[in-house]
């Protein structure tokens, strides 16, 4: 901090430096994210037995380029009964915060945009603003579908904020410190999900809601809200929503990334180059969006209210418990091997609770359980 | 500090003209006439599903909003308290675990309440 202090102000060749590696940074972050349709497409077409998109180049490559010249060239409408000041500032309003929390992202040791001492909380925060441009395009499309889909973002929004704050005050107690760079420095040889796996499943389950995903896709879905804040919006401005969308979805993986599964210090130490740091970047966070993927293919969406329950009544509590119990095992001194063992029962304890919630008011039989293989052997033994 | 929160200030100037180079892109090919824009009654009007709509949209909506509106302010403020007792954890003690638990103590007792009331109810 005082180095930065004492420097001078506006060094030429360093100013430039730094300018073109902004520069840098922010043109592969965007061919990243475009990129990453292409790759939702291939996974999620891969695990419903497709191909997905190969006529576009080589194996489908160019299909986020033709996408986007499609959008380009699409008619583009807006109702005439819209407010229009808030039809079209939404677009900046949600797809400013989500870029901007790319300030505090340490890709590698080196490569930071702005060393914040406060990053963590900073990312938190300016990814929690993106509510205001729902509630802005939700109001501003008049159509009853978009203000129930924005006023639906925004009371999602807000109620899975908390438990991903919470359990990353958990995560602060146990490194001491709320900059992203010091806790990737912490994890040099445990990660730290080994240490808080209740923090890293809530984080995981409330970072999933906070990019509206599926299955917590309630404030977009098609089926409920016919495209919730997306109704009214064509062309252009549809695609930087969606954009939007992407780009929070990697700065939630990013934060994974970093703060639980050790960024690029773990396991190879951070003597190993920017070129396999950013390697171990890439593919932690890429790991993430899989995830991301499989559940998206895997799972229903969920109801509102269970979605809003599922946050209040079971999030909240275990995250408040998480915070307990690094305090009651930190303040005496306890090793770490208890600590970590705590925070695996409460973690089970919450599997167990969301198992048994998502079970309740099923009709109680035993399980049955068809073997397909089974099945088969005996028709062929039969014929 | 100057240089911290002027390299966030770049990315907030690209983060302003990201979006609106496609945008305005867009409007340029509209007025080239490679985007085709044929305004009609029918498609700016608002889209319900093919049905003509009633009224106007911005309608009075759910209280649920509200409360979980108020409950998200509380909470919010009490991990904002957190954060800095969290990070001098190491240094402070059994005294400011105490306190700190007594704090959230409050807090999930409220959590409780609003519960109790049937405040956590989705309908």
């Amino acid at each position: 901090m005082t180095m930065l202090l004492s420097a001078p102000a506006i060094d030429m060749p360093g100013a430039l430096a730094s300018v073109l590696g902004l520069v840098a940074i922010t043109l592969v972050m965007t061919v990243g994210v475009a990129y990453a349709t292409w790759y939702e497409r291939k996974i999620i077409a891969r695990m419903q037995l497709r191909l997905g998109p190969t006529r576009v180049g080589p194996f489908g490559l160019l299909q986020p380029i033709a996408d986007m010249l499609k959008l380009l060239v699409k008619e583009d409408l807006r109702p005439a009964t819209a407010d229009p000041i808030a039809f079209e500032l939404a677009v900046f309003a949600i797809f400013i915060p989500s870029f901007l929390a790319f300030v505090a992202v340490p890709f590698t040791a080196d490569w930071l945009i702005s060393p914040l001492p406060l990053s963590l909380l900073y990312l938190l925060a300016i990814s929690g603003l993106s509510f205001i441009g729902f509630l802005m395009a939700g109001w501003g499309s008049d159509n009853k579908y978009a203000l129930l889909g924005g006023m639906r973002a925004a009371a999602q929004l807000i109620s899975y904020e908390i438990p991903l704050i919470l359990a990353m005050v958990g995560v602060v107690m146990v490194t001491a410190s709320a900059d992203v760079y010091q806790i990737i420095l912490f994890q040099d040889r445990i990660p730290l999900i080994v240490w808080q796996p209740l923090g890293f499943i809530i984080f995981l389950t409330a970072s999933i809601a906070e990019v509206e995903r599926p299955p917590f896709d309630i404030p977009t879905g098609e089926s409920e809200v016919a495209g919730g804040v997306f109704i009214e919006y064509s062309g252009i401005r549809w695609s930087m929503f969606q954009l939007s969308s992407y780009v929070n979805m990697y700065v939630f993986a990013l934060l994974g990334a970093f703060v639980f599964l050790g960024g690029w210090e773990w396991p190879f130490g951070r003597d190993i180059g920017w070129g396999y740091q950013l390697l171990l970047t890439v593919s932690k966070m890429a790991l993430f969006i899989f995830f991301y993927l499989w559940i998206r293919a895997s799972f229903p969406r969920m109801r509102v209210d269970q979605l809003m329950s599922y946050a209040w009544k079971v999030l909240i509590p275990f995250a408040l418990l998480q915070i307990f119990l690094n305090g009651l095992f930190i303040v005496y001194d306890a090793p770490g091997v208890v600590l970590a063992a705590s925070s695996w029962a409460a973690a089970g304890g919450l599997m167990y609770l969301a198992f048994h919630v998502v079970r309740r008011g099923e009709p109680r039989k035993p399980l049955q359980m068809i073997s397909v293989r089974a099945t088969a052997v005996a028709a062929r033994s039969a014929s | 500090m100057i240089e911290q929160f002027g390299r966030g200030g770049f990315l907030l100037v690209f983060a302003v003209i990201f979006p609106l180079i496609p945008i305005l892109a867009s409007v340029a090919l509209g007025i080239f006439k490679i985007r085709p824009s044929a305004p009609d009654p029918i498609k700016e009007s608002v889209y319900e599903c093919g049905m003509v709509p009633i009224g106007d949209a911005h309608v009075r909506y759910n209280v649920r909003y509200y409360l979980f509106g108020l409950l998200f302010v509380v909470f919010d403020v009490e991990a904002v308290f957190l954060y800095p007792w969290a990070v001098a954890y190491r240094h402070l003690g059994v005294y400011a675990f105490v306190e700190a638990m007594i704090f959230i103590g409050i807090l999930a007792i409220g959590l409780a309440y609003a519960w109790r009331k049937r405040a956590l109810e989705w309908i």
